[in-house]
């Protein structure tokens, strides 16, 4: 069904006779806002008035509720757009609000509604300034979409101004809303409403009245509010119930603006309590309350009434049922709680006051049902009453207990007040909210962030002797589920309580281990400290705690705090983990190597922080005085890090490296096992002790040395060929000093293990030398050599010198030979490491040069290395 | 109540009722802030959050969200049943309502609002009584 569109003639959009007669387009999809509760209903588009009452379904109340309103022409008209609409727009000057609104909706870009609005604010300003008067109401509403919609509008101000000022009813309506959206405090043009306030609040109709009271509530300065002061109260006392209410909550207004208006209206409340209008009596508690809370005289003022404040909820409770009022079985929930509210300011640290209301709270917490929103709403405002005033023991857990039923409930909003409230009972409750633990601890499941985290919360504070193993079970589930913002929370949470509430000393190792694992990477720097602390104190736990921690450490090296407790402790504590112990469940066998593996491992792995790999290192280290093999494998790694790139773990394998070669008789009693720290003292630094004692043994910090010229053959000569010239390697100056180190720009690859098999090279007189190879995998064109001289026979070799030679294409670095001496019979071996750079993958080519003194002989050995293994430059 | 904002699921504003008096900047810079942190929640978060040192409560009635900041000492559950109840008005005014009715009625929107709420408090707790004043008023609007 078409309506008549009008072209060029006076909008009739606010016909009065039919004022829900609007044009609308139809839309295919209309969805209702129907409240959930009652279900959606989709509106269907077009089609004639969808007459018929919509009042029936599924309200609250209930079926004898009003029916809809009864005024005429009331139905919407659903109507088609008329396409010849767009014509007559042309014609008209300016648009009417919808179709202004629908313009701007039908806008496909910012640009074009810019533009839109624009040309719009024009028309409504010329209008302003020599338009019909009659209009104006009309253009101001659209100036107030424009509005919304984010654009400026002040110069709609002064318009304002004069529709408050008009005498017709539509122009006040819409001025005051005008007043509201446009005015505030903080243009001097409010102040110009005043006297148009003011005529209105004393001689208006009671609709305008109203208008009146909203605006000056809503926008009234304090200037304002004095101004109009004897008007409003004026309107407090007088009869009809609609004014009334209204001009309470604007009083309600001008006592926050202007406190010291307390004293005119103060005097009236304990009449006004005698109403039973309920919106009356709602204002006037809020009345109250504001006094009260403002002003202490107020407070004991108003304590006198508490007797009648608990008899009008009484009554509400018990008898003051009314369908107008109720939701969902509740009486007037908004009165209630506000009553609640007053009583609880009424109550607070008074003792007297408090008793009064004891029975009334008992009777409303018992005989409200948690059901519906409503109910909890009353419910929990009664909770917050009972926990502040001074209530009677048994009241506090009723209270409680509410809450505890509230964390049952299956509405997500009301365990989330539950959990905060709570939280904040936990200290001055504590055992009335313990009995709620298993609840709480439920609530971790909570998909909804914030209220697992209240959860956490809650649950850390409830943590007690008692039910630590408990807790801390429930916690590590936790833990391990848990979003990532929480983690770090959770994890030092259980930390803390752990060390407050262990019971033994082991199950707390096992639930810093056990934290460790699950969320490593997000506990607190100390917890490391705390750990080693802990485990060096425990001296009966040694070695299952190495046993413990070797076993997840070879599960997974990526947490970086359990690896340097794990490393730590495989240091101080290696031996023990080599020892099988009947007493564990399952033992572990572990072999010498595969724990210098391991370590190996961390040291090399790119997830390792330069910190962990600083553990690892001394940690190998010590493993040299605790395990009994020959320390060839150590030595080796030690002497490789002594070319790294991190300053420190340079140093410190230097340092090792010195250990080992000089003053190795010195090595047992430096490594020996660390005495237990003085907790709060200064932490141990691990390398505290050998650090100290090694800083006195070597030098400085390392220095580059020039490459020594002199002492360079002339290795020319060895390599002729296709191949041409020699490279002069800069050999490293192994000064008897003790210094190494020459800082090579090769960044110390971690060698991995290869496949290449060794080679023995040479062999004269029981002086053995032999080749390893390894490939680090990340480097395709590097290879290490790693030589070891050794000596069976019965003389010592001393001196001994290598120096190699390779291709023109290839690069090759020396490092410091791990000693110059290889003793008679199978003594410690001296290892040097080569590092070659085959950026071509040239086939490799080797000559060595070996000087050293045996059997009372100077030898001098050059020979090509032969049979290298493909895998060495492929 | 601080403040009331209606907005749809695009973030834009179709209502806002101010109870405390702020610049229109700063009225803008709460808005968006607002809006945003409202829409970036998931649908089965519950309704209340903490913002600045606000609580917000929010509920989604079909594609509009009604939120209100309230202070400290208030009482979260009665203000989602004083959003209801707002709702509710709605609904009996416009029959069945949704979006549009909002969009094109918006005045009308703030009419009933303000018979509900008077300075940021509750004033009527009857259905009927609200609905009756509204219907009075609209029957003196002249043409």
């Amino acid at each position: 069904m078409h309506e008549e569109v009008s072209r060029g003639t006076p909008d009739l959009s606010y016909c009065l006779a039919d004022p829900m007669r609007i044009r609308r387009a139809s839309f295919p999809k209309l969805q209702s806002l129907r409240p959930e509760v009652s279900g959606f209903k989709k509106a269907e588009p077009g089609g004639p008035g969808r007459a018929g009452s919509h009042g029936g379904g599924g309200e609250r109340e209930g079926p004898d509720e009003a029916p809809t309103p009864a005024r005429p022409g009331t139905r919407k008209c659903w109507g088609e757009r008329s396409g010849v609409e767009t014509e007559s727009r042309m014609v008209v000057t300016s648009l009417k609000l919808q179709d202004l609104i629908q313009e701007i909706r039908g806008a496909k870009t910012q640009a074009q509604e810019r533009e839109l609005i624009q040309k719009e604010c024009a028309h409504i300003r010329a209008s302003f300034r020599d338009g019909d008067p009659l209009q104006r109401h009309r253009q101001l509403a659209k100036l107030l979409y424009v509005h919304m919609l984010g654009y400026p509008a002040h110069f709609g101000q002064m318009e304002c101004l004069k529709l408050i000022a008009s005498p017709r009813f539509t122009d006040k309506r819409v001025g005051y809303l005008g007043a509201m959206l446009l005015l505030d405090e903080r243009h001097d043009a409010h102040l110009l409403i005043t006297n148009s306030i003011k005529n209105d609040l004393s001689q208006g109709i009671q609709p305008v009245q109203g208008l009146a009271l909203c605006t000056l509530s809503t926008m009234g300065s304090a200037e304002m509010c004095r101004d109009l002061t004897t008007e409003v109260e004026k309107l407090l006392l007088q009869p009809s119930p609609y004014l009334r209410k209204k001009a309470i909550l604007t009083a309600v207004h001008m006592i926050r603006k202007v406190p010291e208006l307390s004293n005119v209206f103060l005097p009236h409340c304990a009449q006004l309590l005698h109403e039973r209008h309920h919106g009356v009596l709602l204002g006037t508690i809020t009345l109250i309350t504001e006094l009260c809370e403002r002003s202490p005289a107020a407070l004991r003022h108003f304590r006198k009434v508490v007797p009648q404040l608990v008899q009008i909820l009484r009554t509400l409770v018990t008898t003051g049922y009314s369908i107008e009022h109720s939701i969902s079985g509740v009486s007037d929930p908004f009165l209630q709680v506000q009553i609640l509210r007053l009583l609880r300011i009424l109550g607070r640290n008074h003792e007297e006051s408090s008793e009064t209301m004891n029975d009334l709270l008992a009777q409303v917490a018992t005989n409200t049902d948690t059901g519906r929103n409503a109910s909890n709403a009353v419910l929990f405002e009664t909770v917050l009453t009972i926990m502040d005033i001074r209530s009677a023991a048994g009241l506090r857990v009723l209270a409680v207990n509410i809450l505890g039923r509230f964390l049952l409930n299956s509405d997500k909003n009301t365990r989330y007040v539950a959990l905060m409230s709570l939280l904040r009972l936990v200290q001055s409750d504590h055992s009335a909210v313990q009995r709620h633990r298993p609840t709480v601890v439920e609530c971790l499941r909570e998909t909804d962030v914030s209220l697992s985290r209240r959860a956490l919360e809650l649950s850390l504070a409830l943590v007690n002797s008692s039910n630590i193993q408990a807790m801390t079970q429930e916690l590590q589930a936790f833990l391990e589920s848990c979003p990532p913002d929480l983690r770090a929370d959770c994890a030092s949470g259980i930390l803390l309580a752990a060390e407050r509430f262990a019971p033994t000393k082991r199950w707390h190792i096992d639930t810093i281990l056990h934290v460790l694992t699950t969320a490593g990477s997000h506990v607190r720097d100390d917890a490391v400290a705390n750990l080693t602390q802990l485990i060096g104190g425990a001296q009966e736990l040694h070695s299952y705690s190495v046993r413990r921690l070797y076993s997840a450490l070879a599960e997974d090296i990526s947490q970086q705090p359990l690896v340097q407790v794990a490393a730590w402790c495989i240091g101080e504590y290696g031996d023990l983990l080599l020892e099988w112990s009947s007493e564990e469940t399952e033992p572990l066998q572990v072999e010498e190597e595969e724990v210098l593996a391991l370590l190996e491992k961390v040291l090399q792995s790119h997830m390792s922080l330069p910190a962990t790999r600083g553990y690892a290192l001394t940690a190998l280290m010590k493993l040299s005085t605790r395990f009994h093999g020959d320390n060839n494998h150590i030595r080796q790694v030690v002497s490789i890090y002594g070319s790294c790139l991190d300053v420190e773990l340079q140093q410190r394998a230097v340092e090792y490296n010195t250990l080992f070669r000089k003053y190795d008789h010195m090595r047992a009693a430096i490594l020996e096992k660390m005495p237990l720290v003085e907790r709060g003292g200064p932490q141990a630094d691990e390398e505290g002790k050998e650090s100290k004692a090694a800083a006195q043994l070597s030098e400085a910090a390392p220095v580059p040395t020039e490459p020594q010229a002199s002492k360079l053959l002339d290795l020319l000569d060895l390599l002729d060929g296709p191949s041409g010239n020699a490279q002069h390697p800069p050999p490293l100056d192994p000064s008897p000093a003790g210094t190494l180190a020459h800082l090579l720009d090769l960044p110390c690859a971690p060698p991995s293990p290869a496949p290449i098999p060794n080679l023995k090279v040479f062999e004269r007189e029981g002086v053995q030398l032999n080749l390893s190879f390894i490939r680090p995998p990340g480097i395709s064109a590097l290879l290490l050599i790693t030589i070891t001289a050794t000596n069976s026979s019965g003389d010592d070799v001393t001196h001994f010198i290598c120096q190699a030679a390779v291709p023109k294409s290839f690069q090759l670095q020396l490092q410091a030979p791990s000693g110059d001496t290889v003793p008679a019979r199978g003594g410690l071996p001296i290892t040097q490491l080569f590092r070659i750079l085959n950026p071509n993958k040239a086939p490799l080519r080797l000559k060595l040069r070996l000087t050293y003194n045996h059997f009372g002989q100077s030898v001098q050995e050059i020979f090509e290395v032969n049979n290298l293994p493909v895998e060495t430059w492929q | 109540m601080q403040f009331m904002l209606l907005f749809s699921r695009q973030g834009k504003l179709r209502l806002q009722k101010w109870y405390v008096p702020l610049s229109d900047k700063e009225k803008k810079k709460i808005t968006r802030e607002l809006v945003q942190t409202v829409l970036a929640r998931k649908p089965k978060m519950c309704s209340f959050l903490e913002w600045r040192d606000l609580k917000i409560v929010y509920k989604r009635y079909a594609s509009l969200y009604f939120c209100c900041a309230i202070e400290d000492q208030d009482n979260e559950l009665i203000t989602l049943e004083i959003i209801h109840r707002y709702v509710e008005l709605l609904d009996k005014y416009f029959g069945s309502v949704c979006e549009l009715d909002i969009i094109f009625n918006f005045e009308k929107a703030y009419f009933i609002l303000d018979e509900f709420l008077l300075g940021g408090e509750v004033q009527e707790t009857s259905k009927k009584n609200v609905l009756k004043a509204i219907e009075q008023a609209d029957l003196l609007q002249e043409c």
